[in-house]
C-alpha cells in the first residue's frame, strides 16, 4: 500500500514537474526575499558598527563594512553608564527570573491537582487579572504605598508572576504527571511537598525551562518598569540607557572617560549609535538560536486549552 | 460532620500553603490596584491618598470625553490597531504555507531561525533601528532618495503618515516569522494521505496548498483573528510611546500614551484621577472585546479561552 503510493508520488511527481517546478521557484524567490529583508537590516547595523564614523556619517555603508575600525565599541564600553546597565540588567534579569520561576511553580502545582476544594475559585482568582487590571495610576500608587519605589523591588515584584505562563505551567503539570504517580506515592507516606520536589519539578524541567526564558527575554527588554519607578541613574537598567541615547538622542558626555573623547562625540554620535545597538542585542540574538526549540516550545504550549 | 469537613482540608492543607504567596502577590499587585480603581470618579487628594480623597462621580469622565483629544486618541488607536491587524495578519500565513512547501529540512530550519530573529529585539533597539535607518543624513532611507532624486529626502518620522506606516510595517517585520509558528505546527499535523490522494487525483504542489493545507489550518486562522480583534483597544504602549515626537503626535497619540502622559510624565502636572478615568475606560472596553470574543469563539469552534 505505502509502496503503491511511494509510486504514485513518482509518476505525478513527473507529469506535474513544469507547473510544480515554477511553483517551487516562486516559493524559494519568496522565501529568500523575505530572509533578505529580515537580514539586511541587521547586516547593515552591524556592519556599520564596524566601519568608521566617517564612511557612517556620508552614508558609504551598504553591505559590508568601510573603513573597517571598532572605534565605536571602544567608545560604548568606554561610557560607564552602558556597563552600569548591563550590570542591573544582569542583576533584574537573573533575579527576576528566579523569582518568577519559583512564584509560577508553586502556584502551579496545588492548581494542578485534581480535587483541591475550591480549584475554580482560585483560578479565576487568578485568571480574572489577564483580562482586567487596576491599570497605570492604581498600579503605580501601590507600588508607592509598598515603598518599592527606586528600588530594586520595583523592578521584580510588581511582575513577579505572569499568570498566563503560570496557567502553562500548570496545564503542563495536569497533563504530564499521572494522578496514578501520586495516588501510588501517598501510599508509600510521600508527602505533598516531598512529591513536589522529587517529582514535579524533575518532571517539569520542559516546561520550567520554557517559562524561564520567556521571563528572562522580558526582563532583559522592558523599559516600562524602569521608567515609572526608577529615579536614579545607578538602577537603570540598560534599555533606559538605550532609550536615551537611541531615540531621545541624548549623551551625556561627562560620562566619557577624557575630554578627547567628549569632543569627538558629535561625529562618533551615529557610530556609537551602531555599536550599542549591537552590544545591546547580541547577547540575545546570539544565543537564540540554541535555545529555538524551547521557545518555540513556549508558543505550543501557549496554544494547549488549560 | 465537621469532623470530615476537617479532614478533607486538612488533607489538602500543605498544597493550601503553596498558594499563599501568589495569593499575597496577586492582591497586592493586582486586586489592590483594582480597588484603586475608585480614583476614576475621585478628586485625587495628595493627603488623602486613594481612599480619603472626594467623590465627584463621572466628572473625569466627562473631561476626558470633553476634551480636544478625545477623537483624536480614540481614532489613532483604532486606526494603528486596525490596521496593525490587517496588515499583520496575512503574512504569517503566506509564509508558513509556503515554507510549509520546503522539503530540505536544513533549509527550512534555517529560514526559521533567520525570521524569528527579529522578535527577540527589545522595543528600544527596534524603535533605534528604525530612526538610524531612517535618518534622512545618515541612513539608509537617506541614501536611497538621494540616488533616486538627488535630494536628501524628508524626514518620515516628522510626517504623520510615516510614522502610521512605520509603526505598522516594522511590526510586520519583527513578527511574521514569529507568528508563523501555530500555523507551521497546524500543517505538521495535515495528514500526508490526503496529499498523496491529491497527488494521485493529479493535483499539482500548488493546487495541493489551496485545497489541502489551507483548508486544514483554517480553524487555526478563524481562532488567532478572532482573537486579534480582542485586543483590538491595546495597541502596544511601548513601541508607540518610543517612535512619539512633537510632529508625528497627531497621528501616534493613543489612548495609552495620553493616559501616560496625563498621568506621570510630567511631574509638575499630573492629574491622577482623569489618567485613572482613561485607563478604566480603555480597560473596560478591552473587557467586553474580549469577553465577546470569546462568546464568538465558543461559537465558531470548540476553543475558547475559558
Amino acid at each position: 500500500m505505502k509502496m503503491q503510493a511511494i509510486e504514485a508520488k513518482k509518476s505525478h511527481a513527473i507529469r506535474n514537474s513544469r507547473s510544480d517546478s515554477v511553483f517551487y521557484f516562486f516559493v524559494y524567490a519568496v522565501l529568500i526575499f523575505l530572509t533578505i529583508i529580515v537580514l539586511y537590516p541587521l547586516i547593515y547595523i552591524l556592519s556599520s558598527s564596524f566601519s568608521s564614523s566617517h564612511a557612517v556619517s556620508s552614508g558609504k555603508v551598504v553591505l559590508f563594512p568601510v573603513e573597517f575600525s571598532i572605534d565605536g565599541y571602544k567608545r560604548v564600553f568606554a561610557y560607564s553608564r552602558v556597563w552600569t546597565g548591563y550590570k542591573n540588567t544582569i542583576i533584574y534579569t537573573l533575579l527576576g527570573t528566579a523569582i518568577n520561576v519559583v512564584m509560577t511553580m508553586t502556584c502551579a502545582y496545588p492548581l494542578s491537582r485534581r480535587g483541591l476544594p475550591h480549584k475554580g475559585f482560585f483560578t479565576f482568582l487568578f485568571s480574572f487579572t489577564m483580562i482586567f487590571s487596576g491599570g497605570l495610576i492604581p498600579t503605580y500608587l501601590q507600588v508607592k504605598d509598598l515603598g518599592l519605589l527606586n528600588n530594586i523591588g520595583a523592578m521584580v515584584l510588581p511582575g513577579a508572576m505572569a499568570v498566563y505562563q503560570m496557567v502553562l505551567a500548570r496545564t503542563f503539570i495536569a497533563n504530564t504527571i499521572p494522578e496514578d504517580l501520586i495516588e501510588s506515592s501517598k501510599l508509600d507516606g510521600c508527602s505533598d511537598h516531598r512529591f513536589f520536589i522529587q517529582f514535579v519539578l524533575p518532571l517539569s524541567k520542559a516546561v520550567i525551562a520554557v517559562i524561564a526564558l520567556q521571563y528572562a527575554v522580558g526582563h532583559w527588554n522592558s523599559y516600562f518598569d524602569a521608567m515609572i519607578y526608577l529615579q536614579n541613574n545607578k538602577l537603570y537598567p540598560l534599555q533606559i540607557f538605550l532609550r536615551e541615547i537611541l531615540v531621545m538622542s541624548q549623551m551625556d558626555s561627562s560620562d566619557f572617560m577624557d575630554e578627547d573623547t567628549a569632543v569627538a562625540i558629535q561625529g562618533m554620535a551615529e557610530l556609537i549609535k551602531y555599536a550599542l545597538i549591537v552590544v545591546s542585542t547580541a547577547p540575545i540574538l546570539c544565543l537564540y538560536p540554541f535555545l529555538q526549540k524551547y521557545f518555540v516550545k513556549g508558543v505550543m504550549m501557549g496554544s494547549l486549552k488549560g | 460532620m465537621l469532623m470530615r469537613l476537617r479532614k478533607k482540608y486538612k488533607n489538602w492543607l500543605p498544597l493550601y500553603l503553596y498558594l499563599i504567596i501568589p495569593i499575597v502577590y496577586i492582591i497586592l499587585f493586582k486586586y489592590v490596584p483594582m480597588a484603586g480603581l475608585q480614583l476614576a470618579f475621585k478628586k485625587f487628594k495628595i493627603l488623602g491618598g486613594i481612599w480619603g480623597s472626594p467623590w465627584v462621580g463621572l466628572k473625569n469622565f466627562e473631561r476626558f470625553f470633553n476634551s480636544y483629544q478625545f477623537t483624536t486618541v480614540v481614532t489613532n488607536t483604532l486606526t494603528l490597531s486596525l490596521y496593525s491587524i490587517f496588515a499583520g495578519f496575512p503574512f504569517p500565513i503566506i509564509f508558513a504555507l509556503l515554507l510549509n512547501c520546503v522539503e530540505k529540512a536544513r533549509i527550512k530550519k534555517t529560514v526559521q531561525t533567520i525570521t524569528y530573529m527579529p522578535h527577540f529585539i527589545s522595543t528600544v533597539v527596534l524603535v533605534g533601528m528604525i530612526l538610524q535607518i531612517c535618518n534622512p543624513n545618515s541612513g539608509l532611507v537617506g541614501k536611497i532618495s538621494m540616488l533616486l532624486t538627488g535630494s536628501k529626502g524628508t524626514d518620515i518620522m516628522a510626517t504623520t503618515g510615516g510614522f502610521t506606516n512605520l509603526f505598522v510595517w516594522s511590526g510586520v517585520w519583527q513578527n511574521f516569522g514569529w507568528d508563523s509558528i501555530m500555523y507551521l505546527a497546524a500543517l505538521t499535523a495535515v495528514d500526508v494521505q490526503q496529499h498523496e490522494a491529491a497527488q494521485i487525483d493529479g493535483a499539482s504542489r500548488f493546487q495541493r496548498v489551496l485545497h489541502v493545507d489551507l483548508p486544514a489550518i483554517l480553524p487555526t486562522i478563524t481562532i488567532m483573528l478572532i482573537m486579534r480583534m480582542g485586543s483590538v483597544m491595546s495597541v502596544g504602549f511601548t513601541k508607540i510611546y518610543l517612535m512619539q515626537n512633537d510632529l508625528n503626535l497627531a497621528a501616534s497619540e493613543v489612548i495609552s500614551t495620553y493616559e501616560y502622559k496625563r498621568g506621570l510624565a510630567n511631574a509638575g502636572s499630573t492629574d491622577f484621577s482623569l489618567s485613572t478615568a482613561i485607563g478604566l475606560f480603555n480597560s473596560c472596553i478591552n473587557l467586553i472585546m474580549i469577553v465577546l470574543v470569546n462568546a464568538i469563539c465558543r461559537k465558531v469552534s470548540e476553543t475558547s479561552l475559558w
